[in-house]
């Protein structure tokens, strides 16, 4: 094979594995954003607490890592309604400023507990043998873990879609989304269903946490270092789009790795020039409501 | 009736305003307590003078943020453009002469305020937040691009100035960069407190409070919005300056977005939109920082968001805005005993 062919479709595969993890951390935070306009600079810390709970459970209570995953979406996610319940239903109304703050707090608390119980040195996990070494496709192999992040990514997608175009309660949350108080006249309970698409949302950022530690490693600094990108995909995608959400994530992703391979020096630059292009030409983002 | 006759309305409205712009005398708090550290304190003074550029950098932010409601996350920007001039004049250009490096930053950090600003005032809420957030970012990307010329997360060390006014010669304890903070502060200030005050200042706060009414009484709200951004810009850019010329060295992480929020933070403690929160709210959360720090780095970031999540509940307005609950609440208790 080319050499240019083979970087190519490093890019596109190493992209890919990036923009699944980004789809799945960011599409709760689009879809809340979207529900109630609510600001949350304090999602990525659900990822981070996400990732800890995993690497609590993998080293020390020695359970493997698929199960760790799923049991820290669950916990996340119902550690969230708390959070949610008590904290932020209070600031629906306020202004963007306070909802700022008060999310940008809680990320501060969060880095700082996890410092406290993990220190600052970077986490790693112990993955199953059957994730570690690379999988040959017949023309050259690939590493696993990246193949299995885009199958599960692939999955979830299409659990996401089903579950928002084909159901009730994905038909309830586009019209929430599309016109609160229109849907409210109507009879939907749009405080319920934001506590729902919230909990489900933070599971998500949970697990997309767990799965990134093997992409990066895990520490504290996580909850923001991680948070710009998060929040570009979701106001690049539009908010409370899924379609745009996932066109965001593999657009950031796939451009971002290409920078990483093509012009290593450049770093982030071009990510956040075509961030500022898009915005400038659609505020909304690609799929969002003008 | 008042509406025939538009002269007396006029100068009512002028009145008003003058009589806002008188100085009262608890002003002059805040210019003592600077004064009296310099003798009391005297080996500190590095750090106050700190604490002098960051009540800058945070009036700065009072002027877009208190006062025309812009919420911005890359305001760091700013205050590095004006970092990056003195440092770049001084490393690359062999530039050293302070107080006209202070010029400098200020209309070069005005001109990135007046065209970033043009562009990006147009939008609002989350858009407006990610486009200033990737604003700040790009520059740090970009100074990372040429870190041959910025000198990257290295920074540009050791960095000499001429002597102030060409005979202050910079002393070990700080104590001339102190004086020298102290009177750059003054003079923005009044400057501030000027425009604060001034017709236009009054036009931000009806953006602020209702943008809508504003366009329909015809003010032209865009180049309100970019007439304060560029000169907040400006006074970011001259605190930027004061930075690098006080510390000898400037690096890329003053784009950081925890610059951007940390002043932040800092004007909320204090409180929006009163000129004096950016003293209260700087001043309190550098002596906070200075002192849990070094105790605990891990404790000092929970308290920050603790105090942070408690202010946005509990104390929306700030500290001063506490200390005016409270005088409010005392002066009705005497009223009826």
């Amino acid at each position: 094979m080319p050499p240019v062919a083979n970087i190519a479709i490093s890019i596109l595969f190493d992209g890919l594995a990036y923009a699944m993890f980004l789809f799945i951390v960011s599409v709760g935070l689009s879809v809340t954003m979207g529900l109630m306009g609510f600001v949350n600079l304090a999602h990525g810390a659900f990822a981070m607490a996400g990732g800890y709970v995993v690497v609590s459970l993998t080293r020390t209570l020695g359970i493997d890592f698929i199960p760790s995953l799923i049991i820290a979406a669950v916990l996340v996610g119902a550690v969230s309604v708390v959070f949610e319940r008590g904290l932020y239903r209070q600031l629906y109304k306020a202004t963007d400023l306070e909802q700022v703050l008060l999310t940008i707090g809680l990320a501060f608390m969060a880095i700082a507990t996890a410092t406290y119980f993990y220190g600052p040195i970077p986490k790693s996990v112990p993955l199953p043998t059957w994730l570690q070494g690379d999988v040959n496709l017949g023309f050259r192999a690939f590493p696993t873990y990246r193949a299995f992040l885009i199958v599960l990514g692939v999955f979830l997608i299409a659990v996401l879609w089903y579950a928002f175009e084909k159901t009730n309660i994905g038909a309830k949350i586009r019209a929430a989304v599309d016109n609160r108080r229109m849907a409210e006249s109507v009879g939907i309970n749009v405080d319920l269903l934001f506590t729902l698409t919230f909990a489900v949302g933070s599971g998500l950022a949970a697990l997309g946490g767990g799965l990134a530690i093997q992409l990066f490693g895990l520490s504290p600094s996580f909850a923001v270092l991680y948070l710009v990108l998060f929040l570009i995909v979701v106001a690049v995608g539009g908010l409370g789009s899924l379609k745009g959400t996932l066109l965001a994530a593999l657009v950031l992703g796939v451009f971002d790795t290409a920078g990483k391979y093509l012009f290593a020096e450049a770093g982030g630059f071009f990510i956040y020039a075509m961030t500022v292009i898009v915005l400038l030409i659609k505020p909304a983002g690609f799929y969002g409501r003008e | 009736m008042a509406a025939s006759d538009p002269t007396p309305m006029r100068e009512r409205a002028a009145e008003y305003l003058l009589r806002r712009h008188r100085f009262r005398a608890y002003e002059a708090l805040p210019w003592l307590i600077a004064i009296a550290a310099f003798f009391v304190f005297p080996d500190r003074m590095t750090f106050g003078s700190q604490v002098l550029i960051m009540i800058m950098f945070a009036l700065s932010l009072d002027l877009i943020l208190g006062y025309a409601g812009i919420v911005t996350l890359g305001h760091a920007a700013f205050f590095g453009v004006g970092a990056y001039v003195v440092g770049l004049g001084a490393a690359r250009l062999g530039y050293t002469e302070p107080i006209s490096g202070l010029v400098a930053a200020a209309l070069i950090s005005a001109l990135v305020g007046f065209i970033t600003g043009w562009f990006l005032l147009r939008y609002r809420g989350l858009t407006l937040l990610m486009l200033t957030l990737a604003t700040a970012i790009m520059f740090q990307e970009a100074g990372n691009l040429r870190s041959d010329i910025s000198g990257g997360y290295d920074g540009l060390p050791g960095l000499v100035f001429q002597p102030l006014l060409g005979k202050f010669e910079y002393d070990l304890y700080g104590h001339t960069n102190y004086v020298y903070a102290l009177v750059v502060l003054a003079v923005m200030f009044y400057f501030v407190r000027r425009i604060t005050y001034s017709p236009f200042g009054q036009a931000l706060t009806g953006i602020r409070e209702n943008v809508r009414r504003m366009h329909a009484i015809g003010s032209p709200v865009h180049l309100r919005l970019v007439t304060v951004y560029t000169i907040a810009a400006g006074i970011a850019g001259v605190a930027g300056a004061l930075f690098t010329q006080t510390n000898a060295y400037v690096t890329l992480t003053v784009f950081d977005f925890e610059n951007s929020a940390k002043v932040m933070v800092m004007l909320i403690l204090g409180g929006t939109g009163r000129l004096y929160g950016a003293f209260a709210g700087a001043a309190v959360y550098m002596l906070l920082e200075d002192h849990l720090s070094k105790l605990s780095p891990t404790f000092w970031q929970f308290g920050i968001g603790l105090l942070l999540v408690l202010a946005v509940l509990f104390a929306r307005r700030g500290i001063l805005g506490l200390f005016e609950d409270a005088s409010a609440y005392i002066a009705k208790k005497r009223s009826k005993p």
